[in-house]
């Protein structure tokens, strides 16, 4: 177990004859605490992936250095890491049973059988595969391939980090659940680092106490699952986290209050009125709500999600997503929309601005 | 409701009745026509019943000829497998080598069996092939048109030579589906590079290394053109193997009787080890 640290770490994957190199990974200076579950979340090639095999030392980065409990790992290989991962795809030994597979790294380590049998039963118990140690690892389902993957890296003692790549992919839907509450079970009862990584918010939000959004090779934010829903720093957070995503919408500013489609918005706070660039205001479609007077827009969709209705409305060309409450009418006639002061944000560039309230 | 019914489609099976009747059945049947009967030509026939069965099981030629192409078989198997598996490991997995070393693997394979016969036939000459030429120089008393051994040595190094490619490829295309992540995780539980093989290579070559055996086995047990080609199955008898000595028999002395019983029994012998062959390898799978 162990504090790891990343120390302005870019990475770039070869370039092109006479090209230039083009950073997967841009640069990265985090701490990430001993014992924490930090997911990784974000699009397919945002540069997690290219994160995670940098932590577990299959890929060493161009730049920059990663230090674990501050010594420096980063031209350390895999082995000397002391880094379990289970991958995507279940990597579990088919010739071998259950219990060897479990046994595996303890035995490659040279450990003595006793411990050996000590542990493996000790973790078996954990992952509930006791009654299945002696079945050959390649008869049992997704699920039970995963837990042996896991299983192989809870066994070891001397194990820094637990990283998931994307775990969860060949599992099926009603079984996701469980392997997840399993996870985050083991994960309070043994307080082992775990990185998770994963393009599936809800997985990322349930499991981890940290997620680190990750967007076109960066590091985006860094927040608890509270915080990356209430205070998206990038509008890309706001979009990618909450089902549906913020509506961002463009403004310009009147005294330092954001004012869309000629309505000055009550923001409760005020900023510089000369703030340039691309100005936007990032609202979550929780806090949209009808109103006697406000901005006028057309309704487009409505769509029942049974607990709540999801209204799509739009004013001019920018389109609005609201989600209103079940038992909550839609007006019929020149229905008008207001914001939630407390939770209307401002982004210039896409970067949250500091507000007052934020 | 009435059904109705249509025979039609029994023509649409007539093509694969009639080429698996041309193909196999009436040829195999002419074989067993003459296994149990006697000709003196002029298409009058005598019921022999099993004698020639009987004979062929009886002669110690038989006897020799199988206890030869066992040996031959088993030595090449002993050879080309691990050898192949080693090459195919050895082989690299990316980059602009892996068409160079894919051609090299599969010329031999391209190359015709009298060719392959005749090339090693010349390169083996003791006085003017580079191979033989190069064993006398060195001191070797070496020429396989009069000592066994060295005729044996050189029907095996051919064989080797012309397949173990087979057994490459396909060990290589086991290896290629074999994903990264295999690698990766056995090396995080700090496996060594035998365990790696053992438990990760080797159990994902399983299925097409039964392919190649089997391949291999019943190709090296009907073997005919090369080592007729090299050694006419000689010096004396030394090289004659199965096809070798039916073809003598059948050709060479002309007595269609034995040599049909013969072929049949050889079938049979193929057939049956095969057999066993695969079922115990699918077996293990299952458990």
């Amino acid at each position: 177990m162990s504090q790891i640290e990343f120390k302005n770490v870019r990475h770039a994957y070869p370039p092109a004859k006479g090209q230039a190199p083009v950073y997967a990974l841009k640069e990265v200076s985090q701490i990430w605490n001993d014992g924490g579950a930090y997911a990784l979340l974000g699009p397919s090639g945002c540069g997690k992936t290219t994160l995670l095999n940098i932590i577990s030392g299959l890929l060493t980065p161009s730049e920059g250095s990663i230090l674990f409990d501050g010594s420096e790992v980063t031209r350390l290989p895999t082995a000397e890491r002391h880094i379990a991962q289970v991958f995507q795809f279940p990597v579990v030994y088919d010739t071998m049973t259950v219990y060897d597979n479990l046994a595996f790294p303890l035995r490659n380590r040279g450990v003595a059988e006793a411990r050996v049998t000590q542990r493996v039963t000790e973790i078996a118990e954990m992952l509930d595969l006791s009654d299945r140690l002696q079945q050959r690892a390649a008869g049992l389902t997704a699920d039970g391939k995963q837990k042996i993957s896991l299983g192989r890296g809870l066994v070891r003692e001397d194990v820094n980090a637990i990283l998931f790549d994307e775990p969860l992919t060949v599992i099926d839907p009603h079984l996701k659940w469980q392997l997840r509450s399993k996870l985050k079970e083991l994960h309070q009862r043994i307080g082992m680092t775990m990185i998770y990584v994963t393009h599936d918010q809800v997985e990322a939000l349930t499991f981890a106490d940290k997620v680190v959004v990750m967007y076109d090779g960066g590091v985006v934010q860094v927040g608890t699952p509270v915080e990356l829903f209430n205070r998206p720093k990038h509008t890309f957070v706001g979009y990618f986290i909450g089902s549906p995503g913020m509506n961002v919408l463009p403004c310009t500013l009147d005294q330092g209050q954001p004012v869309f489609a000629n309505n000055r918005l009550d923001s409760g706070y005020a900023v510089a009125s000369d703030l340039a660039g691309k100005l936007e205001i990032g609202i979550r479609p929780e806090f949209v709500s009808f109103s006697d007077d406000g901005i006028p827009v057309a309704i487009e969709k409505v769509e029942d999600l049974g607990r709540y209705q999801v209204v799509t409305v739009r004013h001019e060309a920018e389109q609005i997503k609201m989600v209103v409450g079940e038992d909550q009418a839609i007006p019929a006639q020149s229905p008008k929309i207001s914001f939630a002061a407390d939770n209307l944000l401002l982004y210039q560039d896409d970067w949250a601005v500091e507000t007052e309230h934020a | 409701m009435r059904k109705t019914t249509n025979q039609k489609a029994w023509w649409l099976v007539t093509p694969v009745l009639l080429l698996v009747a041309f193909n196999a059945f009436i040829p195999l049947m002419t074989v067993v026509n003459y296994a149990f009967q006697e000709t003196f030509g002029n298409n009058q026939f005598f019921w022999e019943g099993t004698t020639w069965f009987e004979k062929v099981l009886r002669s110690e030629r038989f006897h020799d000829a199988l206890g030869r192409q066992m040996l031959f078989t088993s030595m090449i198997l002993v050879i080309e497998v691990p050898l192949g598996i080693a090459v195919a490991l050895s082989m690299p997995r990316k980059g602009p080598w892996v068409s160079v070393c894919l051609v090299l693997m599969a010329l031999p394979l391209l190359i015709p069996w009298n060719v392959v016969g005749a090339m090693w036939n010349i390169f083996a000459l003791p006085d003017i092939g580079l191979l033989g030429y190069s064993l006398n120089s060195m001191g070797f008393d070496y020429n396989f048109t009069r000592q066994p051994v060295s005729a044996w040595m050189t029907t095996v190094v051919m064989d080797v030579w012309h397949w173990t490619s087979l057994v490459v490829l396909l060990c290589y295309a086991g290896l290629c589906s074999i994903p990264d992540a295999y690698y990766q995780a056995a090396h995080i539980d700090g496996a060594s590079p035998w365990a790696v093989f053992r438990y990760i290579q080797l159990p994902k070559m399983k299925r097409v290394l039964t392919i190649a055996i089997l391949l291999r086995f019943m190709d090296s047990f009907m073997i005919y053109t090369e080592p007729f080609v090299l050694t006419g199955g000689g010096p004396g008898n030394t090289t004659t193997f199965l096809s070798i000595d039916l073809v003598k028999i059948a050709l060479g002395q002309f007595d269609l009787g034995p040599a049909a019983a013969m072929s049949l029994i050889y079938f049979l012998v193929v057939l049956l080890i095969c057999w066993v062959f695969y079922t115990v390898m699918m077996r293990n799978e299952e458990q």
